[in-house]
């Protein structure tokens, strides 16, 4: 298995390494969920969905489901 | 006159977009509809210099020219047709400062698209504290554009970028990025299936019907041209996105630098606070207890005063044209007091735009949105619907409104069905008068049994909500794949012109499109109230002087008012659906004012004051005396109309049942479609039935 961005804890990073699933809405990629992006996990709602992150500098809250679909790179600060 | 300079404003939401339309437009502007869906269209006038003349067009906010919601295809709808007659002579992009990186995005596919523009960068007042600094020559030479550097807040940068619009031909039309790069075999044979069309227009015309479904649209078609699988599609806009944000980073590598070091950074510290596991919830809960007490404590004040002044206008015109009969009575009763029922939701309305636009502007609404998604979406719905669903508790049909930018439609639809089992304010007289005729006084721990029982009301029709939700959700199938992206804004200061705009603008959209409905309704029921065939309704008067004993001539006309009633058309349709509403515990009378809460709940009170010969001039009585007559009806045997047993059922009956024409007239526009509110109608009302059937049985 894959690290996902599910994987993350609070407070930790990664670097995108593939965003290729069919089931990540567009709208995501766009916002810069892309490969070679860094994302961060910011906070988490209760039972740890939704995911509160910064892509790519944005920010953005992405269900965990969908947060699975996003393979990255854990990266230590 | 010449040619109108068509000016369109684009850009990504929380961008302060709207902020620059009103600076640019100020009063001088109108919201309309699209033809056929229902997003809002917000156009102006902003004046340029030496009396020319723009017409702006404020866009939907959108991430990128692919859209995902019914707001975001109007703004590619209106870039694809050259026809249309708001195509834009010049775009204009706002962007904010914070955010360039993913706001060029957009700015780079409007671009190609080959239509002047400019870009506008937003909130350039915080660059300083962010540690941001920007070398404008650079990026404009990069971008191809002008660029207008804008601070909403401190009011800098509207006079420049007035200049650049006036001289919009002068803006270069070079394209970012050369479409044909993301697969060059594809777009060669794309080019020549279609030599006289620009290729990326028809890129974007070819994934725009794979995503969005099939327009109608008059030029190309391109429902021929199909060689690449949806997934290959996709494909290739992700490629397009990555390819997008080389081309952007090259060129902020050299016309932005950001020193982070000098960035202070207000977010998290809100954010620990705001999306915190407890006190996140804790503080929502204190924020929806204020906006409850605006609505029903604050809310009065004026209500009072509108009802007052409106009966008293209803009076005046009586006593001012006693000889004109029907005319005098169609205005009196009729027409003034159908606008009247509008007119009175004004200020509940405007208390809930208002608080809901302080949140939306200040970007609270995405932390509550990112707290309540999961629990809401145990319900099939999603932490979008909650915001509908507290606006429920004013009106329903705002709250309907409200569910637009909920992008999936399933969970947007079952939103829109649900709702208005919430306890709409309308409900509320009806459930006064009742739970103080039914409920006994007393207490328990300190609370009083009647407030108790209306906090239950309120308990029941949230409950309600959510379980059909629940229901729906299992029932409905979905081909889609639900999907849920929010962005976190940074929080701001609420702009209080844009504040007051919003509430200015929802509050007029109300009164005129729900006005219309509740008036046209108010005046059929009063046409059925105030004739009736044969000689009884004729010759109402004589009758009554002849069969009732009376002690003064109030009595009497009061007495004639009922027998009339009685007689009418309404009073017929009463005592025709009276049969099916017995097991329920209602006679005709209470049946009466249930056909006639479906101009808007509260008119039950009323009617059934008339009926009940509280006298004609009904809406000036105290409450008090209402009740008294109605605990006093009896049934021909003796026993009373209004019993725990029956109370109960009403209660339940009017939690549950859709009796809003208005709300199922605003469901019918919003989903484009009478299916759903009539399933709504259907589905509602039979519930209630079942409920109040029920709960009168058991407990008579």
């Amino acid at each position: 298995m894959s690290t996902t961005i599910a994987d993350l804890k609070k407070g930790e990073q990664g670097i995108i390494t593939d965003s290729s699933s069919k089931d990540i809405p567009l709208k995501l990629l766009e916002m810069g969920c892309l490969p070679g992006n860094k994302v961060k996990l910011l906070q988490l709602a209760p039972f740890s969905d939704p995911m509160y992150l910064n892509i790519n500098d944005s920010y953005l809250a992405i269900r965990k489901e969908t947060a699975a679909l996003i393979i990255i790179e854990k990266t230590n600060e | 006159m010449s040619k109108q300079l068509n000016v369109a404003l684009i850009g990504n939401p929380n961008t302060g977009k709207t902020s620059v339309f009103n600076a640019l437009t100020g009063l001088n502007q109108k919201v309309g509809n699209y033809p056929g869906i229902t997003v809002d269209k917000k156009q102006g006038v902003c004046r340029l210099s030496r009396g020319v003349k723009a017409h702006v067009l404020d866009l939907p906010g959108t991430y990128s020219l692919n859209a995902s919601s019914l707001d975001e295809n109007v703004v590619i709808e209106l870039l694809l047709n050259k026809n249309d007659k708001d195509y834009p002579d010049v775009a204009v992009i706002v962007s904010d400062v914070e955010n360039l990186k993913r706001n060029l995005l957009l700015f780079t596919q409007v671009k190609d698209l080959k239509i002047p523009t400019i870009l506008v960068i937003n909130m350039s007042d915080v660059m300083g504290r962010k540690g941001i600094s920007l070398d404008i020559e650079v990026l404009e030479k990069q971008l191809h554009t002008k660029i207008a550097l804008v601070s909403t807040r401190k009011n800098t940068g509207i006079k420049e970028l007035k200049i650049l619009i006036e001289n919009y031909k002068s803006l270069p039309t070079q394209q970012c990025l050369d479409a044909s790069t993301i697969d060059p075999v594809y777009f060669e044979r794309l080019k020549i299936a279609f030599p006289n069309q620009d290729l990326y227009k028809l890129w974007l015309v070819i994934t725009q019907d794979v995503n969005f479904g099939k327009i109608t649209r008059q030029e190309p078609d391109v429902s021929k041209f199909k060689t690449k699988s949806f997934s290959e599609l996709k494909r290739l806009q992700q490629k397009e996105a990555i390819k997008r944000y080389q081309f952007i980073n090259n060129v902020l590598k050299e016309g932005q630098n950001i020193d982070r070091s000098k960035a202070r950074d207000l977010r998290s510290k809100f954010d620990r606070v705001l999306t915190h596991k407890i006190w996140g919830y804790v503080i929502f809960f204190v924020i929806l207890l204020t906006i409850f007490q605006a609505i029903y404590d604050w809310a009065t004040i004026p209500m009072d005063l509108i009802d007052t002044t409106f009966a008293g206008l209803a009076e005046w015109i009586k006593n001012t044209f006693p000889n004109g009969g029907k005319v005098t009575d169609l205005f009196a009763e009729g027409i003034v007091s159908g606008i009247g029922g509008i007119v009175i939701f004004i200020p509940q309305i405007a208390f809930l735009f208002l608080f809901i636009s302080i949140l939306e502007e200040s970007g609270y609404m995405s932390r509550v949105v990112f707290l309540m998604d999961r629990i809401m979406r145990r319900f099939g719905l999603s932490g979008k619907s909650l915001v509908p669903l507290i606006s429920g508790t004013a009106c329903a049909i705002p709250a309907v409104m409200a569910t637009r930018n909920i992008e999936n439609w399933k969970e947007r639809l079952i939103t829109i069905l649900v709702t208005p089992f919430t306890t709409c304010s309308a409900r509320l007289p009806v459930y006064l008068i009742i739970i103080a005729l039914v409920i006994p006084e007393g207490y328990i721990f300190g609370l009083s049994y009647q407030a108790l029982t209306l906090m239950l009301l309120y308990l029941i029709g949230f409950g309600m909500a959510v379980f059909s939700a629940y229901v729906l959700d299992r029932i409905m199938k979905t081909n889609r794949k639900t999907f849920f992206v929010v962005e976190m804004p940074n929080y701001k200061l609420p702009l209080l012109k844009n504040v007051l705009i919003t509430v200015f603008e929802k509050t007029k959209t109300f009164v005129f499109e729900a006005g219309k409905i509740i008036l046209a309704i108010s005046i059929i029921l009063w046409v059925l109230a105030s004739y009736g065939p044969g000689q009884q309704f004729k010759n109402a008067e004589s009758i009554v002087a002849k069969e009732y004993v009376y002690s003064s001539e109030t009595e009497l006309e009061d007495k004639v008012a009922a027998y009339r009633l009685e007689h009418s058309y309404i009073g017929i349709i009463g005592k025709t659906i009276e049969p099916v509403i017995k097991p329920l515990g209602y006679d005709w009378k209470i049946g009466i004012g249930l056909v006639a809460s479906f101009a808007a709940r509260e008119v039950f009170v009323g009617t059934l004051a008339t009926i009940y010969s509280v006298g004609s001039a009904n809406e000036n009585e105290s409450i008090d005396t209402i009740k008294t007559k109605m605990s006093n009806e009896t049934y021909a045997d003796g026993s009373k109309v209004f019993t725990f047993a029956s109370g109960i059922s009403l209660l339940l009956f009017y939690a549950f049942a859709m009796q809003c024409m208005s709300t199922l007239a605003i469901v019918k526009r919003e989903t484009k479609s009478w299916k759903w509110p009539i399933l709504q109608l259907i589905g509602m009302s039979t519930i209630a039935y079942i409920c109040g059937l029920i709960a009168f049985q058991i407990l008579k």
